[in-house]
């Protein structure tokens, strides 16, 4: 067996290199860019923990109860409590690793996030995703430099080697390419994919990054790997369109005293703390989104949406919010501190994925997954602040249960094949035409948006097994099926939950929907089922 | 608004560069230079200005609102974020050139992993837990947010790949060390400093106004001076 191969050097990337290399296990960090391009740099409001600096009496039993309720009830419990449980270790971790967090006469401090009532999120003014990569990038560098950590940055990972026939396959390692030679290698070995969200199946649509593309996503999908909660994305509530992209207002924005309002009969109506009086503008994001979308369509209300930032003291704009000011003054030509920000829902995150369980192995033997690309922990919706939480301990779980797995065999150092230059006609094969990006997001984003219907949905399937019935390249194929199987998943949940919201069945059904949705690919054929949740163990559950 | 982008290119590391031009026309005031390249990277039909087909433009993008810095190149003479430069603020023809202090892969897409060897050359990492202070908060904020883009590298007269001196985007990063590392461990770290920044560092500030991440440099090397030259390990 050679070293492990990690694909993605975002924070849950890093977090299992560098977890692999204390146990002193080699492996190999792939990337399309170098860690400082990754999605990961991009997270702005902060990190969840229950470390109870704020003298509340916060528990990590408390996170475990808001995680479970904002995910409505669709999380594997035995993950999230470990999860919960190590939270407080993880960010004390990442603060011994010099993470700049807010401080304040020398304790760390937290701020309010949404779904949760108490203060529980550390953060860096609104750039802690930022601090965070900086300070694991450096404590990946140490063990880059005891030769415990191979970085290919600049690679893409082109195939999955799987061996062996029906119950008996596995994943025996990598090929990946050279952007800058198209020299391909050959990386032997058990494979941890940390690659992030699928932002590319809906290009310039969502707050995420380009080299995020959701080819790997999709190409694992094709490949038979059970993936889970597809149906499941979250749209940002304060978010607003830059050229290209989705720019995010972070939900810190509310957490420090943002409102949102709209005007209805002429008059600001701050309809979340209307309904909702005891979280207010601080709801699940799924709630925010929803409520945005119902007063926006109501006709006596106007359709834009604001966020109100006027009332914050000086002081919150200048210690925690000036990178968050900068930046709306740099695109909108809008000063927050004088005027409100107009504000839509945008796709910011996909609570589904590889399917893992709480030990982070998909259903693939040899193949883990963590972070975004991963199906774990966030249910049915996400709470803020608990993404970056997720892929740091995940990618630790990971990296733990491949260190216990591969007990007694031996991980040796060899350096990956070089198998040659990618022929040229084989390049062109794995294209990706921008033509045919753009078909499959047309379709997906007509069936798939924050409401969802049976006669729209029943129309993006259509769409998509005509874009199948066309003349593809196989890469073009897998993004389909992967398409296929978000909206068969959404057709098949006839019930409202989290991010999934039918306006033709309006209500939760936990009798036949309380349940993870399973998505497979068999020969082309995408099935879907509905598997029960895990019982909650006594342990933390995260022995595999 | 339309626009003219005099791009120069090249085909591989080998060949030798040529320059190409492409019309670029847009109603939206807000679209950048990295908005440019993108779509006509995805036209299906890509043609250059005498209506010549055009292979695609390579160049490197990750995040489009300048925190990543994958972007980096130079355009109109000066080293900058291609998502940081509105079309609406430039000249009608804008010329967009690689960095030129890295080998360049083909386009506008360079090599800058002598970068990443750079930091490990002066080992940039944490010996020992980092020691948290309300007091170093603020310079570890500062240093923690450089995007290695390689601007400063750009317009800097004494860096070059391969040298000894690893110049501004190295001791940027350095700085949160110098502030985090607890007194007893700085010794090393001020060697290192010294030898491969401090020393060959002209101190002509041509980097001053350059970083993109908008850093302020002064400030982080009063502070990194003051702990690794003038040695007041005691009093940071
Ligand atoms: C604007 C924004 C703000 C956010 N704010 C917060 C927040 O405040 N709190 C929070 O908890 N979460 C936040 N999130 C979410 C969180 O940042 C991400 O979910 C998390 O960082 C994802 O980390 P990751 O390790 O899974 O992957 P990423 O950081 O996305 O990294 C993916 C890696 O995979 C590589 N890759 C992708 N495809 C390939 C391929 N085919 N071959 C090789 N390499 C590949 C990429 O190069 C990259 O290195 C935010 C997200 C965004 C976009
Ligand atoms: S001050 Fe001058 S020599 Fe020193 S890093 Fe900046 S540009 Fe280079
Ligand atoms: S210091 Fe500024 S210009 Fe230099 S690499 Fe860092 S972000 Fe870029
Ligand atoms: S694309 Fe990230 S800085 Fe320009």
């Amino acid at each position: 067996m050679g070293r492990v191969n990690i694909v993605g050097a975002g924070l849950s990337g890093l977090s299992a290199a560098i977890h692999l290399a204390k146990a002193g296990i080699p492996c190999n960090l792939i990337s399309a860019l170098p860690s400082e391009r990754a999605q990961s740099v991009l997270a702005e409001g902060g990190i969840n923990a229950a470390l109870d600096t704020m003298g509340e009496h916060d528990t990590p039993a408390e996170h475990f109860a808001d995680t479970m309720k904002g995910g409505v009830d669709l999380a594997d419990p035995n993950a999230v409590a470990g999860l919960t449980e190590h939270a407080p270790e993880i960010v004390r971790w990442m603060f011994s690793l010099g993470t700049p967090f807010q401080m304040e006469e020398e304790r760390l401090i937290l701020r309010n996030f949404g779904g949760q009532k108490k203060k529980r999120t550390a953060y860096s003014k609104s750039s802690t995703g930022k601090v965070l990569m900086t300070a694991l990038i450096d404590e990946a560098r140490r063990w880059e430099d005891a030769g415990l950590i191979h970085r290919f940055s600049h690679h893409l990972t082109e195939d999955l080697t799987i061996e062996g026939e029906g119950e008996d396959r596995c994943c025996s390692g990598l090929v990946i390419r050279d952007t800058y030679t198209s020299r391909l290698l050959n990386c032997p070995g058990p494979v941890i994919l940390c690659s992030g969200g699928m932002n590319g199946i809906f290009p310039g649509l969502t707050t995420g990054t380009v080299p995020n593309t959701g080819n790997l996503t999709a190409l694992v999908f094709a490949k038979g790997v059970e993936f889970g909660n597809l149906e499941f994305i979250q749209y940002h509530p304060t978010t607003v369109g830059i050229p290209g992209k989705r720019m995010l207002i972070s939900e810190a924005a509310r957490g420090e005293g943002g409102r949102l309002f709209i005007l209805r009969d002429g008059k600001p109506w701050y309809f979340m703390e209307e309904k909702y009086p005891e979280l207010g503008n601080l709801m699940p994001r799924d709630v925010v989104s929803r409520e945005m979308f119902f007063v926006s369509h109501r006709p006596d209300c106007e359709p834009q949406v604001y966020l109100d930032l006027t009332g914050l003291p000086a002081a919150t704009w200048e210690k925690k919010l000036s990178d968050m000011r900068e930046e709306i003054l740099h695109y909108l030509s809008i000063d927050p501190v004088t005027a409100p920000v107009p504000v839509s829902p945008g796709i910011h995150f996909f609570m589904g994925g590889v399917l893992v369980d709480a030990a982070h192995r998909s259903s693939l033997p040899g193949l883990y997954a963590a972070g975004e690309c991963a199906c774990q922990y966030h249910g049915a919706n996400r709470l803020g602040g608990n993404s970056m939480l997720g892929a740091l301990y995940g990618g630790k779980v990971a990296a733990e249960s491949v260190t216990l797995t591969c007990k007694g065999e031996s991980l040796h150092s060899d350096e990956p094949v070089d198998l040659g230059l990618a022929p040229t006609q084989w390049r062109e094969e794995r294209m990706v035409a921008p033509v045919q990006v753009e078909r499959l997001c047309s379709v997906l984003w007509e069936g798939l948006g924050i409401a969802r219907e049976e006669t729209v949905l029943s129309s993006a399937a259509k769409g998509l097994e005509e874009l199948l019935a066309g003349d593809l390249t196989p890469w073009e194929r897998n993004r389909a099926l992967l398409g296929k199987a978000i909206v068969s998943s959404a057709l098949a949940r006839r019930e409202s939950r989290g991010a999934h919201y039918r306006t033709d069945f309006p209500q939760r059904d936990d009798a036949q929907f309380q349940k993870t949705t399973v998505a497979v690919c068999r020969d082309g054929a995408i099935d879907i089922v509905f598997r029960p949740i895990p019982e909650r163990r006594t342990d933390n559950g995260t022995n595999p | 608004m339309e626009r003219i982008l005099d791009i120069l290119r090249r085909d591989s590391r080998e060949s030798t560069p040529y320059r190409q031009f492409f019309h670029y026309e847009t109603a939206d005031e807000t679209e950048t230079v990295a908005t440019a390249l993108m779509k006509l990277c995805d036209a299906s039909d890509l043609r250059d200005l005498s209506g010549e087909p055009a292979r695609p433009i390579l160049w490197e993008c990750s995040c489009l609102q300048k925190k990543c810095g994958a972007c980096a190149m130079v355009i109109d003479g000066i080293p900058r974020l291609a998502c940081d430069v509105k079309l609406a603020d430039c000249k009608e023809t804008i010329r967009l050139e690689p960095l030129r202090k890295f080998p360049v892969v083909a386009d506008l897409t360079v090599d800058r992993t002598v970068m990443q060897d750079n930091l490990r050359a002066i080992r940039l990492w944490l010996t020992d837990q980092a020691a948290m202070r309300d007091k170093v908060m603020d310079a570890a904020y500062e240093a923690s947010r450089c995007l290695q883009c390689g601007c400063c590298l750009e317009v800097c007269p004494n860096f070059y790949a391969g040298g000894s001196f690893t110049g501004m985007a190295s001791a940027i990063p350095f700085s949160r060390l110098l502030a985090e590392l607890p007194v007893s461990q700085r010794k090393e770290a001020a060697k290192l400093y010294t030898g491969r920044f401090y020393n060959g560092c002209g101190k002509s500030l041509a980097c001053r106004n350059i970083c993109p991440a908008g850093i302020d440099v002064d400030d982080l090397l009063v502070n990194s001076n003051a702990i690794a030259v003038w040695k007041r390990f005691g009093k940071p």
